[in-house]
C-alpha cells in the first residue's frame, strides 16, 4: 500500500481556455508517474475541490493563462479548508497575472492566498514535477496515514 | 382466442395489453384498478374482464408484466459529493426504475441515520469515492448505517479499495450487503450498468415476494421489471429502431400522473456550438427523471408551491382562496375527473406546470459567461433544443387541443432562456398505454415490439 501513485487534480482555472498547455503538464506529470484527474479548462474553484474530495488527491495543480489568475483564485484555499482537504498542497503557474509584474511580487501576493508553490511564465513542467516530488515526499513522512 | 398478456401493475392503474401470439398487432387494450390491499390478482381479472367484454374470451399463453405498485421501487442513495458520486448513484437509482426518496452527500449524520431507518427503503445503495479515491467517506457511512435497525439489502458500489471492508462492516451487522462495481471509477466516468442490474435483479429476487402483492405464484414470476425500465426499453427501442428497421430518432416523453411525473429523454444532448463548455457529469444517452413532489391529484399542491398558485390564478381565472380548496378537493380525491367547465379549466394549467418543471428540472441549462475573448456558454446536463418529438404516456387527463397546449410548456421559453428544452416538436401520444408493454417485450421481439408502437404511437394520431 505504500507505493501507490499520488493522485493529482488538474485544471485550467476561471473563464479561461488556453488549452494546448493543460494537455502538456496532462502528458508530463503523468509520464513522471503522478495519476492526473484532468478537468481541462474553464474550471471552477469548486470543481477542483470536488475531484480532489472523491478522488482524495494528494496535489491540485491550478493553470491561468489569461491573466485574471488573481481574481479566480481569490478564496481558494479558504473553500479547500472549508470542505475538508485543509493543507492539501496547491500549485500554480502560466501567465497569472495581467503583463509583466515583478516575480517576488506576484509570488508573495499568492502565497498569502495560501498556494504552496507559484511558477513564473513559461515554467517547464519538469520543474513543477520535481517540486511536486520533494513536497510531497516531505508531506508523505510527516503525515501519519492510518494505512 | 389465444394471447400474449402484457400488464402493468401501476400504483393506481393495473393496465393491460392483449397481443396475438404471432405478435402481429394489439387485440386490445383495458385497465382497472390495481388492488394491492387484497391481492393484485383481483384487479388484473376484472381488466382482463373489461377486454373481454370488447374483443371476447381469451386464453393467455403468456403473461409478462411490469410494477410500480405498492409504493414502486423505493431507494435511498449516498455519495460523497453531491455532483459527483451521490449524483452518479442517484442517476444509477433512477435509470434503474426507482423512487428515489433522498440523496445524502458527505458523511451520514445521526439524523440522516434516524431517517433512514424511519424510511425503511426497499434497496440502500452506498456509494463514494473514485477507486483508489477517497475511502474515509464510505467507510464512515457503512459503520453508522451497521448500526441501523435496517431491513433493505445496501449495495456497496464505491471506492472499490475499501468496497469489500464495507461490506464486511455491514455483514458483521446482520445485514445484507452486495458488492458492485463502482458508479464512478474514474472520475467523471459513469458505471451504472452493473448496478442497475443488481438492482433489477434483487426487485424480481425480495422486493416483489416482500410487498406480498399476490398470492399467485404464476403471476409474481410473470412481473421482470420496475415500469420505469420497461418505459425506458420501449423509448430506447422506438428510438433506435432494431436491425434494417429504422427507429425515430431522438425523443423525450413524459407522464404525468396523480402523485409523480416521469420524464425521459433518448438523447446525447451533447452541446451545439462550439464556444460551449460542459460541465458536470455525463448523463445517460437513455436518462429518467421522475419528479415526486408534482402529480395532477396527490401532488396538485406541489405544483401551486412557490410561484405555482400565482401562476395557476393567472392561467385560470379563479381567485386564489378558491383555487386553494379546489386543489385540496383534488389531493384528496384522487380518482375525481373534471366536470365543471372552472375544474377543467384547473385541470388544464395544473398540467401545465407540471410539465413545465417537470421538464426544466430533467433538461440541462446553459449559463453565459463574459470572458476576455468574448462570449461562452457553460453547459450542464443536456441540451435538448434539437430533439423534436414528444410523447406523452397515457394522459388521461388531458387530451386532444388540451394536450397541443399543454406541451407548449414543455418547450424551450423565453420565460426560462437558460432551460435547454426542445425547441420544436410533434407530440405523439401513447393513448393506450402500450409503451411499457412494448418494453417488456423488446428484448425477445424487438422487431414486433418496434413495429406496434411506430403504428399506435407515431403514426395512428
Ligand atoms: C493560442 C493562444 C490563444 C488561443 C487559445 C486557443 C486554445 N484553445 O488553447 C486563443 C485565441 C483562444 C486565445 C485567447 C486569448 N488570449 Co491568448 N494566447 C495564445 C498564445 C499565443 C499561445 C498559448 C499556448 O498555447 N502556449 C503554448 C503552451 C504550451 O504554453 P502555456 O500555455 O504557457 O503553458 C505552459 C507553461 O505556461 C507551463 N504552465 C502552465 N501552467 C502551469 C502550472 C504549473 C504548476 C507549472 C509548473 C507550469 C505551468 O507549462 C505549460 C506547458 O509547457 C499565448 C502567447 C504565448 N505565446 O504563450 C497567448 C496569451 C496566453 N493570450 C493572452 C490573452 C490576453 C488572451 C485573451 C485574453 C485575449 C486575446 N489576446 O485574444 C484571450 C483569452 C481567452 C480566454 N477566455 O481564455 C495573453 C495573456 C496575457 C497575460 N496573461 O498577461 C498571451 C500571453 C498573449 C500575450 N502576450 O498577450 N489565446
Amino acid at each position: 500500500m505504500t507505493n501507490k501513485k499520488k493522485k493529482l487534480v488538474l485544471g485550467v482555472i476561471g473563464a479561461d481556455v488556453h488549452a494546448v498547455g493543460n494537455r502538456i503538464l496532462d502528458f508530463a506529470f503523468s509520464q513522471a508517474g503522478f495519476e492526473v484527474d484532468n478537468l481541462g479548462v474553464m474550471v471552477s474553484q469548486e470543481e477542483f475541490i470536488d475531484a480532489a474530495i472523491e478522488t482524495n488527491a494528494d496535489a491540485i495543480i491550478v493553470s491561468s493563462l489569461y491573466g485574471h489568475g488573481e481574481l479566480d483564485c481569490r478564496g481558494f484555499r479558504d473553500k479547500c479548508i472549508e470542505s475538508g482537504l485543509g493543507n492539501i498542497l496547491l500549485y500554480i503557474g502560466g501567465n497569472i497575472v495581467v503583463g509583466k509584474q515583478k516575480f517576488e511580487d506576484v509570488e508573495r501576493r499568492f502565497k498569502d492566498m495560501g498556494f504552496d508553490r507559484v511558477f513564473p511564465p513559461g515554467t517547464d513542467p519538469n520543474v513543477g514535477i520535481q517540486w511536486l516530488q520533494a513536497d510531497l515526499k516531505v508531506k508523505n513522512d510527516s503525515s501519519t496515514s492510518s494505512c | 382466442m389465444k394471447v400474449i398478456l402484457l400488464v402493468d401493475f401501476g400504483s393506481t392503474y393495473t393496465k393491460i395489453t392483449a397481443l396475438d401470439p404471432e405478435l402481429n398487432g394489439i387485440i386490445g387494450t383495458a385497465q382497472s384498478y390495481t388492488t394491492v390491499e387484497t391481492d393484485i390478482a383481483e384487479g388484473l381479472q376484472a381488466a382482463v374482464s373489461l377486454l373481454e367484454a370488447d374483443s371476447g374470451k381469451v386464453e393467455v399463453v403468456q403473461l409478462k408484466a411490469c410494477s410500480s405498485a405498492a409504493g414502486g421501487l423505493r431507494m435511498l442513495v449516498s455519495g460523497l459529493v453531491e455532483k459527483l458520486t451521490a449524483e452518479a448513484a442517484r442517476q444509477a437509482a433512477l435509470g434503474a426504475g426507482a423512487k428515489v426518496l433522498k440523496v445524502y452527500s458527505r458523511q451520514l449524520t445521526e439524523a440522516d441515520a434516524s431517517e433512514i431507518a424511519a424510511i425503511q427503503p426497499d434497496i440502500f445503495l452506498l456509494t463514494g469515492g473514485t477507486d483508489g479515491g477517497d475511502e474515509l467517506n464510505i467507510l464512515a457511512n457503512a459503520k453508522m448505517l451497521s448500526k441501523l435497525d435496517l431491513k433493505c439489502p445496501i449495495l456497496v458500489a464505491g471506492n472499490r479499495s475499501v468496497a469489500p471492508e464495507c461490506q464486511k462492516i455491514l455483514a458483521n451487522n446482520g445485514k445484507e450487503a452486495i458488492v458492485c462495481p463502482n458508479v464512478m471509477p474514474k472520475l467523471g466516468t459513469l458505471n451504472i450498468q452493473p448496478v442497475q442490474e443488481e438492482i433489477r435483479s434483487l426487485f424480481l429476487k425480495r422486493i416483489i415476494e416482500a410487498k406480498g402483492l399476490s398470492h399467485i405464484e404464476n403471476l409474481l414470476t410473470g412481473i421482470m421489471m420496475p415500469t420505469p425500465v420497461a418505459v425506458l426499453k420501449g423509448l430506447k427501442l422506438l428510438s433506435q429502431g432494431h436491425g434494417k428497421e429504422a427507429g425515430i430518432g431522438d425523443l423525450m416523453a413524459v407522464d404525468l400522473g396523480g402523485a409523480t411525473c416521469d420524464v425521459y429523454s433518448i438523447a446525447k444532448g451533447d452541446p451545439l456550438s462550439i464556444n460551449t463548455i460542459l460541465k458536470g457529469l455525463p448523463e445517460p444517452f437513455a436518462k429518467r427523471t421522475v419528479e415526486g413532489d408534482i402529480g395532477m391529484r396527490i401532488n396538485a399542491h406541489g405544483i401551486a408551491a412557490k410561484d405555482g398558485l400565482e401562476r395557476l390564478v393567472e392561467m385560470c381565472g379563479i381567485p386564489s382562496d378558491q383555487l386553494n380548496v379546489m386543489i385540496d378537493q383534488l389531493s384528496e380525491n384522487i380518482s375525481q375527473l373534471p366536470e365543471s367547465e372552472e375544474q377543467k379549466r384547473l385541470d388544464q394549467a395544473l398540467a401545465s406546470l407540471a410539465l413545465e418543471t417537470a421538464t426544466i428540472r430533467h433538461a440541462g441549462s446553459v449559463e453565459e459567461t463574459y470572458t476576455p475573448a468574448g462570449l461562452m456558454y457553460i453547459q450542464e446536463g443536456k441540451d435538448l433544443r434539437e430533439v423534436d418529438q414528444m410523447i406523452f404516456i397515457g394522459g388521461t387527463l388531458v387530451r386532444g387541443e388540451g394536450l397541443e397546449a399543454a406541451a407548449e410548456y414543455c418547450k424551450y421559453s423565453s420565460r426560462y432562456p437558460a432551460s435547454l428544452r426542445p425547441k420544436q416538436f410533434r407530440t405523439c401520444s401513447d393513448k393506450k398505454y402500450i409503451l411499457s408493454a412494448m418494453g417488456l417485450i423488446a428484448e425477445d421481439h424487438p422487431l414486433e415490439a418496434l413495429r406496434i408502437m411506430k403504428k399506435e404511437i407515431v403514426y395512428e394520431q
